[in-house]
């Protein structure tokens, strides 16, 4: 499977009577956007503005990031099972309006959505700080049920994001990157003496707005199974995830996954990269064990020499993280792991939930209990006193001058179990 | 110049060995013993103005007194920096080292520096407190151990940034504490995974603890036959506490005779535990320790017997070092007593 990946680098997003794509700036037509994304009756209202790099500017609370993208050449559509149909996308080629995210925020609707700032201190925890964001600002109606709200809201970035996507559909792109991936057999037989390496790409799917789907699908409801890197590109991957900000994957993550771009770049040098193994993480222990019997079973039948885990969330998927590693392990295939900490607000406390002695090579993303101020900043998208309730904050955690003293577990993407940021931690 | 107070213990003030342990606190002007190699680490930034030196044994009896006077002496003092031992292997001499640092750095707010094997048992009790310089276990690493303990006290008194374990020789404390790296996360795990593959060294971000996974054993058979104990770390203990376990961090466990004893009450024990709201465990100590169920069981033929001692600690922050300790030394007992299962409970 072979994606050409065309990224478009955009410098910046303004409304204007027409969405297009002009010297770099990304142009949008407000009203024609609004009428795009409109029409579900759960939503109260649904309103956009623009937020950039280096502004005094705050979303809160964050509930997903996607980044523009349009298929160009080859089958499917973006977004399979959600806004396209379920064809079988990752390759031909993808055009990318880089250095943009749609954000969606409103009221909150569980306890664990993100906080971005444009600048300040907590810019430095977010990657979402870079980029030129399209905020979708969704208020549902009185007394919508949780899980529909989540819906809803999802499903306005979604369509967002493939609206915005359309508008790079036919300008050339400033890069193209090709990723290519063949069938296991031939792909073997390419780089024969070289190690073979598998991602073993673990999925949240703790239910209760805990969830994200592939294809559509839950999950929560798949068994372990095969996933080409590329179809991963293409939004085969997204996030209904109300969990902990810091160290969920948004779909713009999943779309960027950060772990294959690396493989990839070493892949035909030092690694021959098979492809991902995707895995869930859901509560009960028999499906723990299944989950990671299947992944440990699957890795070994498609011959890898090695393989990097990586985690989405804490506590409970720490179990299945270590189940993974354990199992694989113990089949002689060696591994990396890729988690973050909860050590405290002191970083005294122990860091992860379970342990296993062969896990001896962790990258972490940093202590997610480490607080943060944030300063007030000039303009709020959304709603400040969510800082008092999302995880990470607590009561009093917004001050009177607008600040906010919390920690960083409620900046999104403050500590990527993807390794998409630059955060870390030592021991002193 | 940084002025500087010592402490060492009377074999190192050259006052005697085990049969001088027992003096009492007392203070000299300037540097006594190995404090001059100090002086000398120090190159002029920094210098011993007093020495405090104590037993041992006097320190270890008489802790809570002599921590005071002490303190009191290192205060008249007005020191920039405290340093004390290094103690290598030497146990008490290490606990007192630690104590007194720790207690000097919360009262004075000074920086302190002390020094000593990674297995003294000064250094569980007090690194996440303090920065303990590791050392041989012997004098023989004196010379090693002071330029160490000499640059790191500088660092902290002028306020300079602390560096790692490795960088600055200190046993970790245990402290994660966040940075950004120079790589993004994912691109680290790459490497590291290449590294791992090609049997090179690489360096684990993240230490897994070890966790010491006992195997349960079989079912007992015929529970109304069997002798059963019961153990808690919930800190149920006679009234008034007469071991004096601590409310946190306990250091030892005690073990109580409960022949006759058919309910807890609220006038015969209590909690010592000081984690959790104490005041169901007082109204009726049976919540946390069921003595009065195992009682009726007992009477109804449904267990064997109840085992005549119980066995107290209390689980708040307890070191996993000393707990794991306690339980060796409670099990050994009562499988010499013949008991055959054990109820444990927390809180």
């Amino acid at each position: 499977m072979r994606l050409e990946l065309g990224k478009i680098y955009i410098k910046d997003v303004q409304f204007g009577p027409q969405t297009k794509v002009e010297n770099g700036v990304l142009y949008i037509n407000k009203e024609e956007l609004l009428k795009e994304v409109g029409g579900d009756e759960r939503l109260k209202s649904i309103d956009v503005e623009l937020a950039h790099p280096g502004e005094e500017v705050r979303i809160i609370p964050v509930k997903d990031v996607i980044e523009p993208r349009v298929k160009v050449e080859g089958p499917g559509g973006i977004f399979p099972g959600f806004i396209s149909k379920v064809d079988t996308v990752g390759s031909g080629r993808t055009h990318v309006l880089k250095g943009t995210a749609v954000v969606t925020t409103g009221k909150i609707v569980g306890f664990q959505e993100g906080i971005i700032d444009m600048s300040g201190e907590g810019a430095k925890y977010t990657p979402f700080s870079k980029t030129h964001n399209i905020v979708m600002i969704c208020e549902p109606v009185d007394n919508l049920p949780q899980h529909e709200h989540e819906e809803a809201v999802r499903m306005v970035g979604l369509k967002a994001a493939a609206y915005l996507g359309k508008a790079g559909k036919d300008v050339t792109p400033d890069e193209i990157k090709v990723y290519e991936t063949l069938p296991l057999l031939q792909q073997v037989a390419q780089y024969p003496n070289l190690p073979k390496v598998i991602y073993v790409y673990m999925l949240q799917s703790q239910g209760l707005l805990h969830d994200t789907y592939v294809y559509g699908v839950d999950a929560k409801k798949i068994i372990p199974t095969f996933i080409y890197p590329t179809e991963v590109f293409d939004g085969a991957i997204i996030s209904g995830n109300c969990v902990s900000a810091c160290d969920k994957n948004p779909t713009y993550v999943h779309m960027n996954n950060p772990i294959i771009e690396d493989l990839y770049e070493r892949h035909g040098k030092d690694i021959n990269f098979l492809g991902c193994v995707i895995t869930n993480e859901n509560v009960y222990l028999a499906d723990k064990e299944r989950s990671s019997n299947y992944t440990a079973k699957l890795v070994e039948f498609l011959g890898a020499d090695a393989v990097i885990i990586s985690e989405e969330g804490f506590g409970n998927p720490d179990a299945d993280l270590v189940m993974n590693c354990y199992k694989i392990e113990e089949k002689g295939i060696k591994t990396v792991l890729v988690t973050d900490e909860y050590a405290g607000r002191d970083g005294s406390s122990q860091s992860l939930a379970d342990s296993t002695p062969k896990a001896d090579a962790v990258v972490t993303a940093g202590n997610a209990n480490e607080i943060i101020v944030l300063p007030p900043m000039k303009k709020v998208i959304g709603h400040p006193e969510a800082a008092d309730v999302i995880a990470g904050g607590f009561a009093g955690s917004l001050r009177p001058d607008g600040s906010i003293e919390a920690e960083i577990q409620v900046i999104t993407g403050a500590t990527s179990e993807v390794g998409f940021g630059y955060l870390s931690a030592k021991t002193y | 110049m940084f002025k500087v107070v010592h402490y060492l213990n009377q074999f190192f003030a050259n006052i005697g060995g085990e049969e001088k342990a027992h003096i009492p606190p007392e203070v000299r002007e300037g540097f006594v013993g190995p404090g001059m190699a100090f002086n000398n680490a120090f190159k002029g930034e920094a210098q011993i103005v007093a020495t405090v030196i104590c037993g041992d044994s006097y320190f270890a009896e008489n802790t809570q007194d002599a921590l005071k006077q002490i303190i009191e002496m290192v205060k008249k003092y007005n020191p920039d920096i405290f340093i004390a031992g290094p103690a290598f292997n030497a146990g008490r001499y290490g606990t007192a080292c630690a104590t007194i640092a720790k207690a000097v750095k919360d009262e004075l707010g000074i920086p302190v520096v002390t020094g000593m094997y990674i297995e003294n048992p000064g250094v569980d009790l007090y690194k996440k407190d303090i920065y303990i310089i590791s050392t041989k276990d012997n004098a023989a690493g004196m010379r090693e151990a002071v330029p160490k303990m000499a640059a790191l006290a500088l660092k902290l008194a002028k306020g300079e940034e602390i560096g790692t374990p490795d960088q600055e020789g200190y046993i970790e404390r245990g402290i994660r504490k966040n940075y950004f790296a120079s790589e993004r996360g994912s691109k680290r795990a790459v490497d590291m995974l290449i590294k791992k593959i090609k049997g090179e060294p690489f360096e684990t971000e993240f230490k897994m603890p070890i966790f010491d996974r006992v195997a349960p054993n079989p079912a007992i058979k015929d529970i109304t036959k069997a002798k059963i104990a019961l153990v808690t770390s919930g800190g149920i203990v006679p009234k008034g506490n007469p071991d004096r376990i601590e409310s946190s961090s306990a250091s030892k466990f005690g073990k109580y005779d409960i022949e006759g004893v058919y309910d807890l009450t609220s006038e015969t024990f209590e909690t010592a535990h000081g984690g959790y709201d104490p005041v169901y465990a007082n109204q009726d100590p049976d919540r946390v320790l069921p003595v009065d169920v195992l009682r009726e069981l007992e009477k109804e033929g449904k267990i064997g017997s109840l085992h005549r001692y119980y066995y107290a600690t209390v689980g708040n922050g307890t070191s996993v070092k000393n707990a794991a300790k306690f339980g060796q030394e409670i099990a050994k007992e009562l499988i010499a007593d013949g008991v055959q299962a054990v109820i444990l409970t927390s809180t």
